[in-house]
C-alpha cells in the first residue's frame, strides 16, 4: 500500500487520464485533463466536480460519474483510480479518498469498473445490476409481515454468530471486489449475504435454497471463479473477510448434498 | 448444477484433486529419499525392489489410477476456469492495474505455474515411467525373488549423470520443483478454502502446514538429482 503522505501543497496540479465512452455499445478512450488549485482536504469526487465545471465552462460535455452519499455508505461511487478499486487507500470508498492522498503534479488514471458483468454504460458509470440480480435470487428471508411481527430482539443469538452476521451484512455492494479481481469474480458479494443470513435464525428457512440460487445466478450473470488471491478483501471498503467465501463453499457443498428440493 | 457445472463445485474439484495430489507427492517423496543411500549393490537392490512393488501391488495400482486421473482432471478443470475467469474479466482491460497491492504473484499465476508444471511431468514420464512401462530397461535376478526386477535404480543414477544432457536434465529437474513451491505455496492453502474448511482455530495452522510444505518438499525433491550429479560417486 502507498503510504498516504500529506502533500506538501495545500493545493495540487494534476494531470488526469479519463476513460471517456459515450454510451454502452461505443468505442472508449482515455481523455487528458488538467486540473489546477485542487484543495489537499476535498475528496477526489470534489476534484472530480471541479473538473466537470471546468468542462460545462468551456461548453464541453461533463464527465459521467457515479456518487450519492458521499460519506462511504451507500456504494454507489467507484472509480479504478491509479490501478486500485476507490484508489491507493484501503477500507475506503472513492467519496472518502482525499486529495492528500496525492502529490502535486501527480498524473492519475480514472477508469471505470472492468467486467463482463458490468458493461460501461456511459464513461466511469457501469451497469451493476447483475449484483441486484444475484440478491434477488435468495438474498432475503421470509417474514410475517401480517401486522403482528415478533421483535427481532426476541429471538437469541449468540455473540460470536451476531457478530459474524453483521461484518457480512456491511457489504454495500458497490462491486469493489469484482473490479480488482483476476477473474472478476463476485464471490465476496454472494457470500457476504450468504453467510450473513446463515449465521442468523432468521435465515434458516431458506438457508439451503439460497445458497444455491445466489450461486446459480451468479454464474449466469458471467462472473469469474475465485482463485483465492485475497484482493477482493484487500479492497473492499467495509474489510470483508475471505473467511465469509469459505463459508459459502460450505454451505453450499452442504445444500448441494443434503437438499430435497431440486433447484 | 451441482457436483459438476457450478463455479463452486468447479472449485471443489480443483481443491480435492489438488490435495490428493499433495498426498500423492509425500508419497513419492519418501520413495525417492531412498535413492540418497551410498552407491552400491544395497542401494540398488533396494530402491528396485520398491519400484517393484509400486508396479506389481494392486493397492499401489488404483492409487496410482486415482493419481493419473487426478492430474487429468486438476489439469482440464483448471483449463476450463481459466477460460471462464479471463472471459469474464471482459475485452477492455485497465489500462493501469496493481495486482501486487492486493494478492501475491503466485495466486495470480497458478494456470501458468501448472502449466509449467505439467510440461516437467510429460518430461518426467518419458525420462523414467515411460522405462519402466515400455522398456529399453535391464532386468535382473535378485535373492529370494520369484521374478526378474527392472534395474530402474541404474536407468536413475545414469539420467542425471549423463556426460550430454544430465546436467541441463537436473537443472530443469531442480527449475521445475522451483515452480511447484510457488504452486504449493498459494494452493495448499487455498485448497482447504475452496472446500469450505476455514475456522479461526485452525486457518493459522494450515497456512503455517501449507508454507511449510511449500518449502521443504519441493527443496528435497530438488536435492536428489542435484545429490547424484554433483555428490554421489560415478556409475
Amino acid at each position: 500500500m502507498r503510504k498516504t503522505t500529506m502533500a506538501a501543497r495545500k493545493s495540487l496540479s494534476l494531470t488526469l487520464k479519463i476513460w471517456r465512452q459515450k454510451h454502452a455499445k461505443a468505442r472508449g478512450r482515455f481523455e487528458t485533463h488538467r486540473v489546477k488549485g485542487i484543495s489537499t482536504a476535498s475528496s477526489f469526487l470534489e476534484m472530480l466536480d471541479v473538473l466537470n465545471e471546468n468542462l460545462i465552462e468551456a461548453g464541453r460535455e461533463p464527465v459521467a460519474f457515479d456518487h450519492d452519499c458521499r460519506e462511504g455508505i451507500c456504494g454507489i461511487c467507484s472509480l479504478y483510480i491509479n490501478g486500485r478499486a476507490h484508489g491507493p487507500s484501503r477500507g475506503i470508498t472513492t467519496c472518502q479518498l482525499h486529495m492528500r492522498s496525492f502529490r502535486d503534479g501527480d498524473t492519475i488514471y480514472v477508469e471505470p469498473w472492468r467486467s463482463r458483468a458490468f458493461p460501461v454504460i456511459k464513461d466511469l458509470i457501469v451497469d451493476r445490476s447483475a449484483l441486484d440480480r444475484v440478491l434477488q435470487a435468495g438474498g432475503f428471508i421470509s417474514v410475517n409481515t401480517s401486522g403482528n411481527t415478533q421483535d427481532a430482539d426476541s429471538i437469541p443469538v449468540n455473540k460470536q454468530d451476531a457478530d459474524q452476521a453483521f461484518d457480512a451484512a456491511s457489504c454495500i455492494g458497490c462491486g469493489a471486489c469484482v473490479a480488482t479481481c483476476k477473474n472478476s469474480s463476485a464471490m465476496l458479494f454472494t457470500a457476504a449475504k450468504v453467510s450473513h443470513l446463515a449465521h442468523l435464525p432468521q435465515g434458516q428457512i431458506e438457508r439451503k435454497r439460497r445458497v444455491q440460487h445466489m450461486v446459480r445466478q451468479m454464474d449466469a450473470e458471467g462472473f469469474g471463479n475465485c482463485s483465492v488471491t485475497g484482493a477482493c478483501e484487500v479492497e473492499c471498503p467495509k474489510g470483508i473477510a475471505l473467511k465469509h467465501i469459505a463459508r459459502m463453499n460450505r454451505e453450499y457443498g452442504h445444500a448441494v448434498l443434503t437438499s430435497r428440493e431440486q433447484t | 448444477m451441482g457436483m459438476g457445472k457450478s463455479s463452486l463445485a468447479k472449485k471443489y474439484w480443483m481443491a480435492a484433486t489438488g490435495l490428493f495430489l499433495i498426498l500423492f507427492l509425500i508419497g513419492h517423496l519418501a520413495g525417492n529419499l531412498q535413492l540418497l543411500l551410498p552407491l552400491g549393490q544395497r542401494a540398488k537392490d533396494r530402491f528396485n525392489l520398491y519400484a517393484a512393488f509400486m508396479t506389481h501391488s494392486p493397492v499401489v495400482k488404483i492409487l496410482s489410477y486415482l493419481t493419473y486421473t487426478s492430474i487429468l482432471l486438476h489439469i482440464i478443470d483448471g483449463i476450463v476456469l481459466t477460460i471462464q475467469n479471463r472471459r469474464a474479466r471482459g475485452k477492455v482491460r485497465y489500462a493501469k492495474n496493481k495486482p501486487a497491492a492486493n494478492s501475491s504473484w503466485s495466486s495470480r499465476n497458478m494456470a501458468l505455474l501448472g502449466t509449467l508444471i505439467g510440461a516437467f511431468i510429460v518430461i518426467h514420464l518419458i525420462n523414467f515411467w515411460a522405462k519402466v512401462h515400455f522398456g529399453p530397461i535391464e532386468t535382473y535376478i535378485i535373492a529370494n525373488h520369484a521374478e526378474r526386477i527392472q534395474d530402474l535404480y541404474t536407468v536413475t543414477i545414469q539420467t542425471f549423470q549423463d556426460a550430454q544432457y544430465g546436467l541441463w536434465l537436473v537443472l530443469f529437474y531442480a527449475f521445475s520443483m522451483l515452480i511447484l513451491a510457488f504452486h504449493l505455496s498459494h494452493g495448499f492453502a487455498a485448497a482447504f478454502q475452496s472446500l469450505g474448511l476455514s475456522h479461526p482455530r485452525y486457518d493459522g495452522l494450515i497456512k503455517r502446514l501449507g508454507a511449510a510444505f511449500a518449502v521443504v518438499v519441493p527443496l528435497l525433491f530438488a536435492f536428489i538429482p542435484l545429490y547424484i550429479r554433483f555428490v554421489l560417486d560415478q556409475i
